[in-house]
């Protein structure tokens, strides 16, 4: 979670939602996030919203947490209810952090029976959760396997130490292939996040993290570009020149790189910075993000989407248990977006996708077409068949692609 | 020593033996606008408590940035020996961009006082001032200001006026209008020095225009001075240029506020309000006389105020285009320097070329829109106006590099000044350079006292006119002054200095500049566009050239990623709201063929470095 919160409207201490989240509301599918707003040190790089202490205050801990998290579970499910909307089991579970695994998996396991108890899950549904490779055991993952879960994200970032050691990263090389045995041992689903161009790190070391983390042979990767983020430790240091700035040409030479590898090894990508070893193994619950699905989120600063409203928790660990313990709703703020919105973020987000974005629904958008076809960013096959859809080069000039496709 | 007058005289009912008009000038910072403060306070046309620094300097502008840019005239009693006398005192601007102001305010005087900052000594508008004074057949009283700093040297000084003016040390009055410290005594002086104004009463009535405001509640505001006769209220006057006729409206004195007076006899100086809407009907220099006695032949006018430098002002959002076509309206009005006229740009759009007197001039100009107007504006690379003589015989004015004719070119004229630089005498060799190197000819050179030499030469008004004072300011550490003014016109080797993106040419990049510094316009401005362009999706070449020859070479790189790639989790308030700002960017940006240019690129890169820090000369 992104540590500033946006701006928005006041959100209702009921948690009510407007009735115009009830159209349509049977072509979208359900989905929960659990924010789990711990870790045991924090990445240089990390400006999600998570907390190193275990006592937080104000009745804020790791050991209450999962109690509070349930908590807002029975709220979201009763606000539901009674805005009205229809019972919904759950397509998707994902439990991101911080770091989820810092919990008792007895605690993770606690919360996703309370989520299941209050909505059911569909048949066949995913339950994934973040984890560090040095905060899983064997054991750990067998409960959580034999909760429900169904898939586990290891944060590798690299297999390089001195690239993992301009992370902040605690944990060594070796650990990641180990968890991902244990992991595949319980019958988990396994996915690896990796991060590229970190300040220091050359091509041959970022050739050596893909590969190496292609060697584990996961059925998942994600690549995330290094951001550097406004008040974090990282961005410092860059400051003050202790770390050499980033260079975005290095960036796309590391995309190139690990999009030929990864797909060289029989992965597929689905969205501009995630693969897949096949359509079974992409995760849903993202793509749930990019398809403007609903979904809620549970805990502090956790976002969420219901029928085009927006609302977001407060951020702190002890302010939002406050609010839950007071039977108030969480949220600190809200948008209702307008039709004309709701149609930037579709184009935004639906564009990402391999599956691409329906030409027809762009409306003047449309008169950019030609121009990104002989500009090589998106697929000249796909654009005849109705269906805009990026290039390798597109997808590095993603945002650029939408400034020219979407209504000035 | 003098009392404050008990009784002020009347206007129009005042002897012209008991007036006395005097205007004070210096050099920028001398102190004029202080010693006014002074003189009235002590006249006691504005109370102690009323008092502010500079009062006289009365636009925003004008007190933020500590100089006078309008002349002000104020009609204050003074008595000496039982007499009461009307003394009319002129502050007058020190800027050489101003001078055209000094010397109209000089023609509604008798006398001047030129005052030299004590610490300072005599510096280049002192004489520049000086000589339009006494070409103006002004008496002059020579006085030392700021007396009271420790770093004062008014022996030395008194001396060096002495000498210039002819005169004893002794007879230098020596004054502070800080503390006030000799400027009773400078009044009497006044009083008794200078000449009182002639003219005929019974003569027709003749009034000099020497300054013309326009004025949002009241219209124009018209400055005069009375030479023969008197003017009434409720009268019907003429312009004798024009020969429009108006009602007098209103008549008065400025003490320092406005007083509607019984009319203005001989000698005396006052406004006057007719309702006319447009100061070009009541125009500088010229004579009102009275409709049903008119006078046979007007007074002596003064040229016109003709501009030097050029500039594109263009508005940063089209849509107010309309805006900034009122507001110049507005302004020249009340600036008879400002010209202008509109002229089209492929890359900046719709804009007007202004014309100015000089850098601060335009500076102040384009302040007072942005502020006033609530404008964003972009303004062009200054530049001087060329003559431009074709093979056929053709002759083409040049104020916009654009316009720089494409067929065969048989001459190209520059407009020409004539320097003066006052500098302590170790600097004449770092002067001389900086001169040489700048196309300069010297005129001459004279010592003023020991240690203290004016040096005269003719040069480019383009080679001086921008970053020229600034220089010389740091090779004479901050000694040398600096004044000019036009002098004629020579041939020159001057080219036009296109620069070109992606092979397009970007018209408000132009420039005409000196065969030999082509070159380094190239690589500067090429250089600073790589800088400030940011990379587009394919290479971006930038070129100078001369004509078809190309001179300098700069490539922005093509882009190669531009996606953020990060997990957001669910917060796609986030992302959107960073698309939002890409594209409210992308909306600033001005199209060159296919490339980009945000705005920014454009200001910065027409940002001469010289064109900043200009308040000050
Ligand atoms: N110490 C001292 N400072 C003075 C005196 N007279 C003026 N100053 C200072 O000198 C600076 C310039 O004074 P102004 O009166 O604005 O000078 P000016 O000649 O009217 O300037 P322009 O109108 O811009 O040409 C100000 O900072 C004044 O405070 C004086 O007698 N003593
Ligand atoms: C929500 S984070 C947390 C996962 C887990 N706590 C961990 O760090 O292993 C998910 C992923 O986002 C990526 N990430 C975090 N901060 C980033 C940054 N500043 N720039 C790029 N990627 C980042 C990392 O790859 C991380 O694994
Ligand atoms: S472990 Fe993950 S969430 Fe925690 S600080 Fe590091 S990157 Fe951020
Ligand atoms: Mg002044």
């Amino acid at each position: 979670m992104p540590s500033v919160l946006p701006l928005g409207d006041p959100a209702p201490a009921n948690g009510q939602l407007p009735a115009q989240v009830l159209e349509g509301v049977a072509d979208r599918a359900f989905g929960l996030y659990v924010h789990i707003p711990f870790c045991a040190v924090r990445c240089g790089y990390c400006d999600f919203n998570t907390y190193t202490a275990t006592e937080l205050g104000g009745g804020a801990s790791q050991d209450a947490y999962g109690g509070t998290a349930e908590s807002e579970i029975a709220f979201a499910a009763r606000a539901l209810t009674e805005s009205g909307l229809p019972p919904r089991r759950l397509g998707t579970v994902f439990f991101g952090g911080g770091t989820p695994t810092l919990l008792p998996a007895e605690d993770l396991a606690g919360i996703l029976a309370a989520a299941v108890q209050a909505w059911g899950l569909e048949p066949g549904a995913e339950v994934s959760t973040e984890a560090n490779p040095d905060s899983v055991t064997a054991e750990s993952l067998r409960v959580l396997k034999d909760a429900g879960f169904t898939r586990v994200s290891f944060g590798m970032q690299s297999a390089v130490p001195h690239v993992l050691k301009v992370l902040d990263r605690t944990h060594r090389p070796e650990r990641v292939p180990q968890a991902v045995q244990w992991a595949r041992e319980a019958g988990l689903a396994v996915s690896l996040d990796l991060i590229y161009g970190t300040p220091g790190e050359s091509m041959a070391d970022w050739e050596e993290s893909v590969r190496t983390a292609l060697s584990y042979e996961p059925d998942h990767i994600s690549a995330y570009a290094l951001i550097i983020e406004d008040g974090t430790k990282l961005a410092a240091q860059m400051r003050r020149g202790e770390v050499p700035p980033i260079d975005d040409d290095d960036h796309a030479a590391k995309y190139k790189l690990a999009d030929q590898l990864i797909s060289e090894a029989g992965f597929a990508w689905y969205e501009v910075s995630n693969w897949s070893r096949g359509e079974n193994q992409e995760c849903r619950h993202n793509l749930a993000y990019w398809r403007g699905d609903d979904w809620w989120g549970i805990g502090p600063g956790a976002h969420s989407h219901v029928g085009g409203v927006r609302w977001w928790n407060v951020k702190h660990p002890s302010a939002y248990a406050g609010r839950l313990a007071a039977g108030d709703s969480p949220a600190a703020g809200r948008e209702t977006l307008d039709p004309e919105t709701r149609n930037v973020e579709r184009v935004l987000l639906e564009s990402r996708l391999s599956s691409g974005i329906a030409i027809g629904t762009l409306g003047s958008g449309r008169t950019a077409i030609a121009g990104l076809i002989a500009d090589g960013l998106i697929e000249p096959a796909s654009a005849f068949a109705g269906q805009l859809v990026l290039t390798l080069r597109g997808r590095l000039l993603a945002d650029a692609v939408v400034r020219r496709i979407l209504p000035d | 020593m003098s009392p404050m007058a008990r009784t002020a005289p009347v206007p129009a009912a005042t002897d012209p033996a008991i007036i006395r008009n005097f205007c004070i000038i210096a050099h920028i910072d001398h102190g004029k606008s202080t010693l006014a403060d002074r003189m009235l306070q002590f006249t006691g046309v504005v109370q102690s408590r009323d008092m502010k620094a500079q009062y006289l300097d009365r636009m925003d502008i004008e007190r933020e940035r500590g100089i006078t840019i309008k002349s002000q005239a104020v009609r204050m009693p003074w008595e000496r020996d039982g007499v009461s006398y009307a003394l009319n005192m002129i502050d007058t601007p020190g800027h050489v961009d101003f001078t055209y102001e000094v010397s109209r305010s000089l023609a509604a005087c008798e006398g001047a006082i030129l005052l030299v900052d004590a610490a300072q000594g005599i510096e280049a508008q002192t004489l520049a001032n000086l000589y339009l004074a006494m070409e103006n057949n002004l008496t002059i009283i020579p006085v030392l200001n700021k007396i009271d700093l420790p770093a004062a040297q008014p022996d030395k000084y008194a001396a060096e006026l002495a000498s210039l003016i002819g005169g004893e040390p002794e007879d230098v009055l020596r004054v502070s209008g800080k503390t006030g410290d000799g400027v009773e005594a400078l009044l009497d002086k006044i009083v008794h020095d200078l000449p009182a104004p002639i003219g005929d009463p019974n003569a027709p009535a003749r009034a000099m225009i020497f300054d013309s405001v326009y004025d949002t509640y009241r219209g124009v505001v018209t400055y005069v001075r009375v030479v023969d006769g008197m003017l009434h209220p409720r009268e019907r006057i003429q312009m004798m240029s024009t020969r429009a006729t108006h009602e007098l409206l209103e008549i008065g004195v400025s003490s320092p506020e406005p007083t509607p007076s019984k009319g203005l006899g001989v000698g005396e100086v006052g406004y006057l309000i007719t309702g006319v809407k447009d100061v070009r009907q009541s125009k500088v220099g010229d004579t009102v006389t009275n409709l049903a006695k008119p006078a046979a032949t007007s007074l002596p006018g003064y040229a016109d105020a003709k501009p030097m430098v050029f500039s594109g002002l263009y508005p940063l959002d089209g849509a107010d285009y309309p805006v900034l076509r009122d507001a110049l309206e507005k302004l020249m009005l009340n600036d008879a320097a400002l010209v202008y006229e509109p002229e089209t740009s492929a890359a900046l759009g719709f804009g007007f070329r202004v014309g100015f007197l000089g850098l601060l001039h335009l500076e102040i100009t384009r302040e007072r829109l942005e502020r006033e107007y609530k404008l964003d504006l972009i303004s062009t690379a200054p530049n001087v106006e060329y003559e431009v003589t074709l093979e056929d015989k053709k002759i083409v004015q040049v104020t916009n590099p654009s316009e720089y004719p494409t067929g065969k070119v048989a001459e190209v004229r520059e407009p020409m000044v004539s320097a003066t630089i006052l500098a302590p005498n170790e600097f004449v060799g770092a002067i001389m350079e900086l001169c040489q190197s700048r196309r300069g000819v010297m005129g001459g050179m004279d010592y003023l006292s020991e240690d203290r030499v004016e040096i005269r030469y003719r040069l480019p008004l383009a080679e001086i006119v921008f970053d020229f004072f600034d220089i010389l300011k740091s090779r004479t550490r901050g000694y040398g002054s600096l004044d000019w003014k036009a002098d004629g016109e020579q041939v020159a080797d001057l080219v036009k200095v296109d620069i070109m993106l992606q092979g397009e040419q970007v018209d408000a990049f132009s420039a005409i500049t000196h065969r030999e510094k082509a070159y380094a316009y190239g690589v500067m401005m090429t250089g600073k566009l790589r800088e400030l362009i940011p990379r587009q999706q394919f290479e971006v070449p930038i070129q100078a050239a001369i004509g078809s020859r190309i001179i300098a070479r700069e490539s922005i790189r093509a882009i190669r990623k531009d996606v953020l790639a990060k997990c957001y989790g669910g917060d796609i308030t986030r992302k959107r709201k960073l698309l939002e700002k890409q594209k409210e960017g992308k909306k600033r940006m001005k199209m060159v063929g296919r490339v980009e240019v945000p705005q920014e690129a454009f200001i910065a890169a027409l940002t001469t470095d010289e064109s900043k820090d200009k308040a000050k000369k």
